[in-house]
């Protein structure tokens, strides 16, 4: 959809609320793409003229930037982006599987979105979970300690128009749209949702407490303390 | 007497609201800031730096040094940058640690800025993770309201204000420079060295870049002291360092830890290997690293140790794997990410990852041969050191270090004309299969 003269208006102000942030103005080109697509649902040529024209940009160099960076989408994306991480760990601890399952349940390879526009497939890089692996990002909320079975009833929920929880995250998964606003860096006021930390995070905290260990004391200076030994020195 | 445990950063993830002001300064939060604002900005300075903190990134480099490189004030700008694009395979601290406690990096970047004369940071967050940035957009206004950030910060004429900066997918743009360039509005390229961030860094000025478990750990290092945080660790790598096991392991997580902690160690915390089955391989500090071996359990956790055992202690970053899994397969998929995000800028590595990739695929289906081995390492030697960043470097290392180990397994691949392992074995829901 070209972008009415409303819609630009209110992409105006926001562009402005975000280049205020900076003090030179194209360091808001990455947000500012982000707000295309929470207002198009991909980098559309109408979106890029806009970033062009309000940073005083030639639209080449915008799209340039646009297409280096893999979340910025050159194709209307579903309502959801399904990325099943298949780098190595995940893949190997069961990534791959899930990912099969997922392509042959949806009929749809990696890119590809759904014929009902629901859900557009990716295999994605390692996100930062490793110790939740396999894990599956759902417009990049983590879902931790996947299998093809729980990644499978993920997609058949979203299918069907359900809201679904994600691990560590927000308490439902919002849309792409919704999603790439606040990565625009809108919060939406999701913030004091979900966790602080998963079990996996937490095993290292908990073990200590459990153990008694804790850090040196302070008004210890360099002796070593309580089952700490200095490394190296022993 | 075996090393324990040593939670700082990670003390108290598990509380209600782990994330907010108010747990945060209920354990302590914020007194290092008041400590710090108190000293001259020299001072805080010479405490990191004796502290012998050193980059948490995976360079390791001594960060109080780092910044005593920024050239003296011209009363314009300077800027602080902390990376949090944490995406080196394997590594998973940052997140965590910025999804539970937001407001220890906060702290830390106020104090770093009082510290190298900064009025504006910024934090780049890669945009993968939505929640992530939700809490630290909400910790940074949490500390606005409370005169933490702003004018005239806690009464003492310091102003800061943080601004936190979503990437959009890109690898590539946790290497420094190149983070610059995509937080500039740009492509995420590397940039030439000379000159250092430290002199013609953010729009030409001197920036420090730091990664976040780094910032992270400046207060407990102002607030209990340069030898309080040199009881830890060893001679040369000082302090505490978030571990960070995932894969075949009974009890994969963060484990904070002093420096120099074995595997062998970490392993007993994390309930050892999934059971049946052996370590075969790892990494000691994510996918750029060498891989080690079982030979490899008491190679201490150090900068010093792990670079004279043959790899490197980056990120800390320890994925494990067991028998039951394919090293080429590994390094395969390892290689296709290095190809995806080689951001093209240098011939070594753009073409190089490219056939790298293309000659493992034969080798994993196993078709090719093995004069195929010597031309992985030949490809490879064409890459290390004529790369234009560690990028390039860094694809290397999975590829050399498995030939090294693992040639029979290459080998055998050629002899049975295809992958002699089950990947179904290796998945954590194997039963699923059965
Ligand atoms: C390809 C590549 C990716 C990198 N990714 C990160 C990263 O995600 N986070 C990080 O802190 N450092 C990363 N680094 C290292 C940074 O260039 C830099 O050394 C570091 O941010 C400095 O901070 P430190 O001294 O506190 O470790 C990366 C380097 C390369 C070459
Ligand atoms: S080594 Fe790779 S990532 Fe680094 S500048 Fe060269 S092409 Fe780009």
């Amino acid at each position: 959809m070209p972008l009415t003269a409303d819609v630009t208006e209110r992409l105006t102000a926001d562009a402005h609320q975000i280049m205020e942030r900076y003090p030179v103005a194209r360091s808001a080109l990455l947000p500012m793409l982000h707000l295309v697509q929470s207002e198009e649902g991909y980098i559309s040529p109408d979106g890029i003229a806009f970033c062009a024209r309000t940073l005083d940009l030639t639209p080449a160099e915008v799209a340039a930037v646009a297409t280096f960076y893999t979340q910025f989408k050159r194709r209307p994306n579903g309502t959801y982006t399904v990325g099943v991480c298949t780098n190595t760990l995940c893949a190997v601890m069961g990534g791959d599987a899930i990912f099969e399952t997922l392509e042959k349940n949806l009929g749809s390879g990696h890119d590809e979105t759904t014929g009902d526009g629901t859900i557009t497939l990716e295999r994605v890089e390692c996100n930062a979970g490793c110790d939740y692996a396999p894990v599956v990002m759902v417009n990049w909320e983590f879902f931790d300690n996947q299998t093809p079975g729980s990644a499978k009833a993920i997609v058949d929920k979203l299918r069907a128009g359900e809201a679904v929880v994600p691990t560590r995250g927000a308490a439902k998964v919002h849309t792409f749209k919704e999603a790439s606003r606040v990565l625009a860096g809108f919060l939406d006021g999701h913030e004091n949702e979900g966790v602080g930390a998963g079990p996996a995070s937490l095993q290292g905290t908990l073990l200590a407490r459990r153990e008694g260990w804790t850090a040196p004391d302070p008004g210890a200076g360099t002796t070593p303390v309580d089952g700490t030994k200095q490394k190296g020195q022993s | 007497m075996t090393t324990t445990l040593t939670p700082i950063l990670t003390a108290f993830w598990d509380e209600p609201h782990s994330w907010s002001r108010k747990t945060y300064e209920r354990n302590g939060g914020y007194e290092a800031l008041r400590k710090a604002l108190a000293m001259p900005a020299a001072d805080v300075l010479a405490a990191v730096k004796d502290s012998g903190l050193r980059g948490r990134g995976g360079a390791g480099f001594p960060t109080g040094l780092k910044w005593s490189f920024l050239p003296k004030p011209d009363g314009g700008p300077r800027y602080l940058v902390v990376n949090a694009d944490e995406s080196e395979p394997g590594t998973c601290k940052d997140i965590p640690l910025l999804m539970a406690s937001p407001q220890t990096l906060i702290e830390g970047a106020i104090i770093t800025s009082y510290a190298i004369g900064c009025h504006k940071a910024f934090i780049y967050l890669r945009g993968e993770v939505v929640h992530v940035y939700r809490r630290l957009l909400g910790a940074v206004a949490e500390a606005k309201a409370a005169g933490y950030l702003g004018e005239n910060i806690l009464g003492s004429g310091f102003d800061l204000d943080i601004v936190v900066h979503a990437g959009a997918g890109a690898y590539i743009c946790g290497e420094e420079t190149a983070l610059l360039d995509s937080l500039e509005g740009r492509r995420g390229q590397p940039r030439l060295k000379p000159p250092f961030p430290a002199v013609a860094g953010l729009y030409a000025r001197p920036t420090v870049v730091n990664n976040v478990e780094s910032i992270a750990s400046v207060p407990s290092i102002v607030g209990r002291g340069a030898g309080w945080f040199k009881s830890m660790g060893t001679d040369r790598s000082s302090g505490f360092g978030i571990f960070s096991l995932s894969g075949h392991v009974n009890r994969p997580g963060q484990y904070e830890a002093p420096l120099g902690i074995t595997l062998r160690e970490l392993l007993a915390m994390a309930g050892g290997i999934r059971r049946g089955h052996e370590l075969k391989f790892w990494t000691p500090g994510g996918s750029s690293t060498p891989i080690f071996t079982g030979k490899h359990l008491d190679v201490p956790l150090d900068f010093e140790s792990v670079g004279a055992a043959g790899s490197m202690l980056g990120t800390r970053a320890l994925q494990i794997f067991d028998d039951t899994t394919c090293v080429v397969r590994a390094v395969l998929r390892w290689t296709e990410f290095y190809k995806h995000e080689s951001c093209g800028k240098c011939t070594p590595c753009r073409e190089g990852t490219y056939w790298l990739a293309q000659v493992l695929k034969r080798l994993e289906a196993g078709q090719g041969s093995e004069e195929d081995l010597a031309k992985l390492l030949d490809i490879c030697d064409n890459i290390l050191g004529r790369a234009f960043c560690a990028l390039g470097d860094g694809a290397t290392s999975p590829i050399t270090s498995s030939i090294q180990h693992f040639r029979d397994e290459y080998l055998a691949h050629l002899a049975q004309g295809g992958c002699p392992f089950d990947p179904s074995r290796s998945t954590l829901f194997e039963e699923a299969f059965a």
